[in-house]
C-alpha cells in the first residue's frame, strides 16, 4: 500500500525544530514508512535531521509519501498537522 | 597603587543576552570539547563490544536528557521541546545507524565514528540557506558532545552540584546544560560562545536571569571564585572589580529595578504632553513575529512595516497568498490600531538572486524601491494585491517609499487602481478607502511637499535616508560616516517644510527613522508639529515617558532658539542641555550620555 499527497507548509516559521519533531513523533506511531520530498529531494519522515535539512520555509510545497498498511491514516494525520500549522500560535 | 596580592581587574565585553545586573562569585564549568582518541579495532569481538559501548552511551545520554526534562522548572516548560528534539537526534539514523555502520565497516572506535557522522551531518546543514535551520546544527553538536562525554565516562562536571550562589562561567552551555542548572543557586551566566538568539539566551530570558554571551575569552580570563560584575543589559563583564565599580554597579542595579518597574507601569498608557497633546508612539517592524513585542512595549500601532524580509528569505518572489497571509496576520493582531505597510524598498543589490538584478555601482542612487516597482510591475502588483486584500481584515495603510516627485505617485496610484479594479471584478474584499501615503526621504520630495500633499493621505518622514541624501553622506562609508549628522540644521528645516505642507493640505504626517526614537529629538519634533512617531519597539516606553514631561508650548518657544543655531554641534549641545534640565535622571540611569561629548 502506498499513498501520495501534496502538502503546503502554512505556519509562519516553516518546518523548524518543533514542527519537525512533531512529524517524527507521528511517523513513529505508525508502521508505515513516511517520506517527504521537496524539489526531488526526499527525506526520511522518521528522521528529524533529514526533515530539517530539507529546509522548508512557509509556502513550501511538499510531496508526502507513505508506504505500508496504515499509510492512509498516517497521511490523514499528517495533513491535519500541516493544516493546524503545527499548533503554532498566531 | 595596585595591590599586588589581589587579582587584576579585567574588563570584558560580550553580547548582552538577558538584561539585569549581578555581582557575585564565578563558578567555572568545563564544558569544553572532550578530547577524542582515534583507534582502529582489530577483531570482530572488539567491534561487537565497541558497538555495545556506543549503544550504552546513547542510552545514558537519553536518560540524562529525560531526567533534565522532568526536573525542568514550571516556567521553562515551554522550552522542553528543545530537549525532545535532542532526544530525537540521539535516535536519528544519520547519527546512530551511521555511526554503528562506521564502527563495523571502517573498524574504528565509537568516538571517531561519531565524529565522522557529525561531519557528514554538518555537510548537509552547510548546504541549507535558511539561517534558522543552519543554527540547529548547534543542537546536533550539543548532543554529540554529550554522547562523547558519556563515552569517555567523564561526567563529573555536573551543573546540579553547585555550592552557594554563583555566576556560571562556561565556554558554551547547551539548552540541556542551562536546564540542568540549579536555578536557585545561579545568579546568571556568561559564556565564550553564543549569540543573542541562541537557545541559551532565550532560556536565560525565560528564567529572567542576567546573561552575557559571546565573550570569546571569558573562560581564559576568569578563575574560579573571582568576583564578577555582570551587566546583561550592556554586555559588560568586570572581573575582580575595584570597590568603586561595585558601589557604582550596585546603584545602577537598584536604578535598573526601579526604572523597569516604572516603565512597566506606564508604557501601556497613552502618551499625552503636559499641555494635553496626544502623542502616538508606534513601532517599526520587519517581520510578523515582532508584532507581539511591539504590543508588549505599548506601541500605538505599527507605524512602519518594512516588507523586505519575506522577499529576502524566500529565494524567489513570494506568492501573493504568502504575502497576504502575513499582512493579514499583522493587521489582525494589531487591530484596531493601524499598521502602515510600506511596499518593498529593495534595490538591485539586495534583491533575490533569480531576479537577475544587475549589480550597481551606487545602489542608494540606483534602481530601487518605487523605481524598481514601477519597472517590475508584475512584482509590484502582486504585493499591492496582498496589501489590499489584507486591508479587509484590519486598519491597514499603504505607503510608497523613495518618492522623488509627483509623477511617481501618479504612476503608483494608477497601478493601485488597476489592482483595485481587478479585485472588485474577482469579488475579493478589500478596503476601497485605504489610506495611501508616501515616505518623504528624498530631498526633491521635500521641495515638492505641497504638490505631493495634494495626492496622498499622509506623509511619513524617513529621516535615515533623508539625512543621507540631503547631506550626501554614505553612512556605510567609514571615511565620511562621522559626517552623518541627524542634528544638522538643514534636516530640521526640511522637516519643518514637510510638516507645514502637510498641515496646509490637512493630511497626517509622521516620522520614522532613528530620529523618532532619539530622546534628544522628541521635544524639537513635537515643536515642529510631529505627533506621530514610529521607532524600534524597545525605545517606545522611554519616548512615551519623555513626551509626558514635555509642554508643546514651551518646546515651541525653545524651537525659535534652535532654528537660529547654525551647526549640528550647536544643535546637539542645545538639545542636550534642555533634556538634562527636563529629565536629569535619564543621564543618571545611563540611558543618555548627557556629558555633552560628541557621539
Amino acid at each position: 500500500m502506498e499513498i501520495v499527497k501534496n502538502l503546503t507548509v502554512r505556519n509562519g516559521l516553516g518546518i523548524h525544530a518543533r514542527a519537525a519533531a512533531k512529524i517524527v513523533e507521528l511517523a513513529k506511531k505508525h508502521s508505515s514508512i513516511l517520506f517527504l520530498a521537496k524539489d526531488g529531494k526526499e527525506a526520511d519522515g522518521s528522521n528529524i535531521l533529514s526533515i530539517l535539512t530539507l529546509a522548508c520555509p512557509k509556502g513550501t510545497e511538499i510531496k508526502a509519501r507513505a508506504v505500508g498498511e496504515d499509510c492512509n491514516e498516517l497521511i490523514l494525520k499528517l495533513s491535519e498537522l500541516f493544516d493546524s500549522k503545527f499548533g503554532e500560535a498566531a | 597603587m595596585i595591590k599586588t596580592q589581589s587579582p587584576e581587574k579585567k574588563l570584558l565585553t560580550g553580547i548582552p543576552a538577558s538584561p539585569g545586573i549581578i555581582i557575585g562569585k564565578a563558578h567555572l564549568v568545563d564544558r569544553s570539547r572532550v578530547k577524542i582518541l582515534y583507534q582502529y579495532l582489530i577483531n570482530e569481538d572488539q567491534i561487537i563490544r565497541e558497538a555495545e559501548r556506543f549503544n550504552r552511551a546513547l542510552s545514558t545520554t537519553e536518560s540524562q536528557l529525560l531526567q533534565i526534562k522532568n526536573r525542568m522548572p514550571e516556567r521553562m516548560k515551554d522550552h522542553s521541546f528543545i530537549l525532545d528534539s535532542h532526544i530525537m537526534i540521539i535516535h536519528d539514523s544519520m547519527l546512530k545507524d551511521a555511526t554503528i555502520e562506521k564502527i563495523r565497516k571502517d573498524k574504528i572506535n565509537s568516538e571517531w565514528a561519531l565524529k565522522k557522522s557529525f561531519e557528514e551531518i554538518k555537510l548537509l546543514f552547510d548546504e541549507v540557506d535558511d539561517y534558522y535551520i543552519k543554527g540547529r546544527l548547534t543542537d546536533v553538536e550539543n548532543v554529540t558532545e554529550r554522547i562523547l562525554r558519556n563515552l569517555s565516562g567523564n561526567n563529573d562536571t555536573s551543573l546540579t552540584e553547585i555550592n552557594g550562589r554563583v555566576i556560571i562561567v562556561a565556554h558554551d552551555l547547551s539548552p540541556a546544560d542551562t536546564t540542568e542548572l540549579n536555578i536557585s543557586r545561579v545568579m546568571g551566566f556568561i559564556t565564550d560562545a553564543g549569540g543573542r538568539t541562541s537557545h541559551t539566551a532565550i532560556m536565560a530570558q525565560a528564567l529572567e536571569i542576567p546573561a552575557v554571551v559571546g565573550l570569546e575569552h571569558a573562560t581564559k580570563n576568569i578563575r574560579e571564585g573571582d568576583l564578577l560584575i555582570v551587566d546583561g543589559s550592556s554586555g559588560q563583564v568586570i572581573s575582580s572589580p575595584e570597590e568603586d565599580d561595585i558601589i557604582a554597579y550596585q546603584e545602577k542595579q537598584l536604578r535598573h529595578e526601579q526604572y523597569k518597574s516604572f516603565i512597566a507601569r506606564t508604557s501601556h498608557l497613552p502618551a499625552v504632553t503636559l499641555d494635553g497633546q496626544r502623542v502616538y508612539v508606534m513601532a517599526n517592524i520587519e517581520f510578523l513575529e515582532e508584532v507581539a513585542a511591539a504590543k508588549d512595549h505599548g506601541a500605538d500601532g505599527i507605524g512602519l512595516y518594512r516588507t523586505e524580509f519575506l522577499y529576502l528569505r524566500s529565494k524567489g518572489i513570494p506568492s501573493e497568498k504568502e504575502l497576504f497571509e502575513d499582512y493579514r496576520e499583522v493587521a489582525e493582531i494589531i487591530a484596531p490600531m493601524p499598521v502602515t505597510i510600506r511596499t518593498f524598498d529593495l534595490g538591485g543589490d539586495k534583491f533575490a538572486a533569480d531576479l537577475k538584478a544587475a549589480r550597481e555601482m551606487n545602489p542608494a542612487l540606483g534602481l530601487r524601491a518605487i523605481r524598481f516597482c514601477l519597472k517590475e510591475i508584475k512584482i509590484f502588483k502582486g504585493q499591492l494585491r496582498a496589501i489590499l486584500r489584507a486591508s479587509a481584515f484590519g486598519n491597514v495603510k499603504l505607503m510608497f517609499p523613495m518618492i522623488s516627485g509627483v509623477q511617481e505617485v501618479l504612476d503608483a496610484k494608477t497601478i493601485m487602481r488597476e489592482v483595485m479594479a481587478d479585485l472588485e471584478k474577482e469579488g475579493i474584499p478589500f478596503n476601497p478607502k485605504i489610506k495611501v501615503g508616501i515616505m518623504i526621504e528624498v530631498p526633491s520630495a521635500v521641495a515638492m511637499a505641497e504638490e505631493l500633499a495634494e495626492q496622498v493621505d499622509f506623509f511619513s518622514v524617513g529621516t535615515n535616508d533623508l539625512i543621507q541624501y540631503a547631506l550626501a553622506i554614505d553612512r556605510a562609508n567609514e571615511h565620511v560616516a562621522n559626517m552623518y549628522q541627524p542634528y544638522h540644521p538643514a534636516i530640521l528645516r526640511m522637516i519643518r517644510q514637510v510638516v507645514s505642507a502637510a498641515k496646509e493640505a490637512g493630511i497626517e504626517v509622521s516620522l520614522c527613522g532613528e530620529m523618532a526614537g532619539d530622546p534628544l529629538c522628541t521635544a524639537v519634533l513635537l515643536a515642529l508639529g510631529i505627533t506621530q512617531f514610529s521607532m524600534n519597539a524597545r525605545v517606545i516606553p522611554l519616548i512615551k515617558k519623555i513626551a509626558r514631561t514635555i509642554s508643546c508650548e514651551d518646546a515651541r518657544d525653545d524651537l525659535e532658539k534652535v532654528m537660529k543655531l547654525k551647526t549640528a554641534t550647536e544643535v546637539r549641545t542645545h538639545l542636550l542641555r534642555t533634556m538634562s534640565e527636563l529629565l536629569p535622571e535619564l543621564g543618571e540611569e545611563g540611558i543618555l550620555d548627557l556629558s555633552g561629548e560628541a557621539p
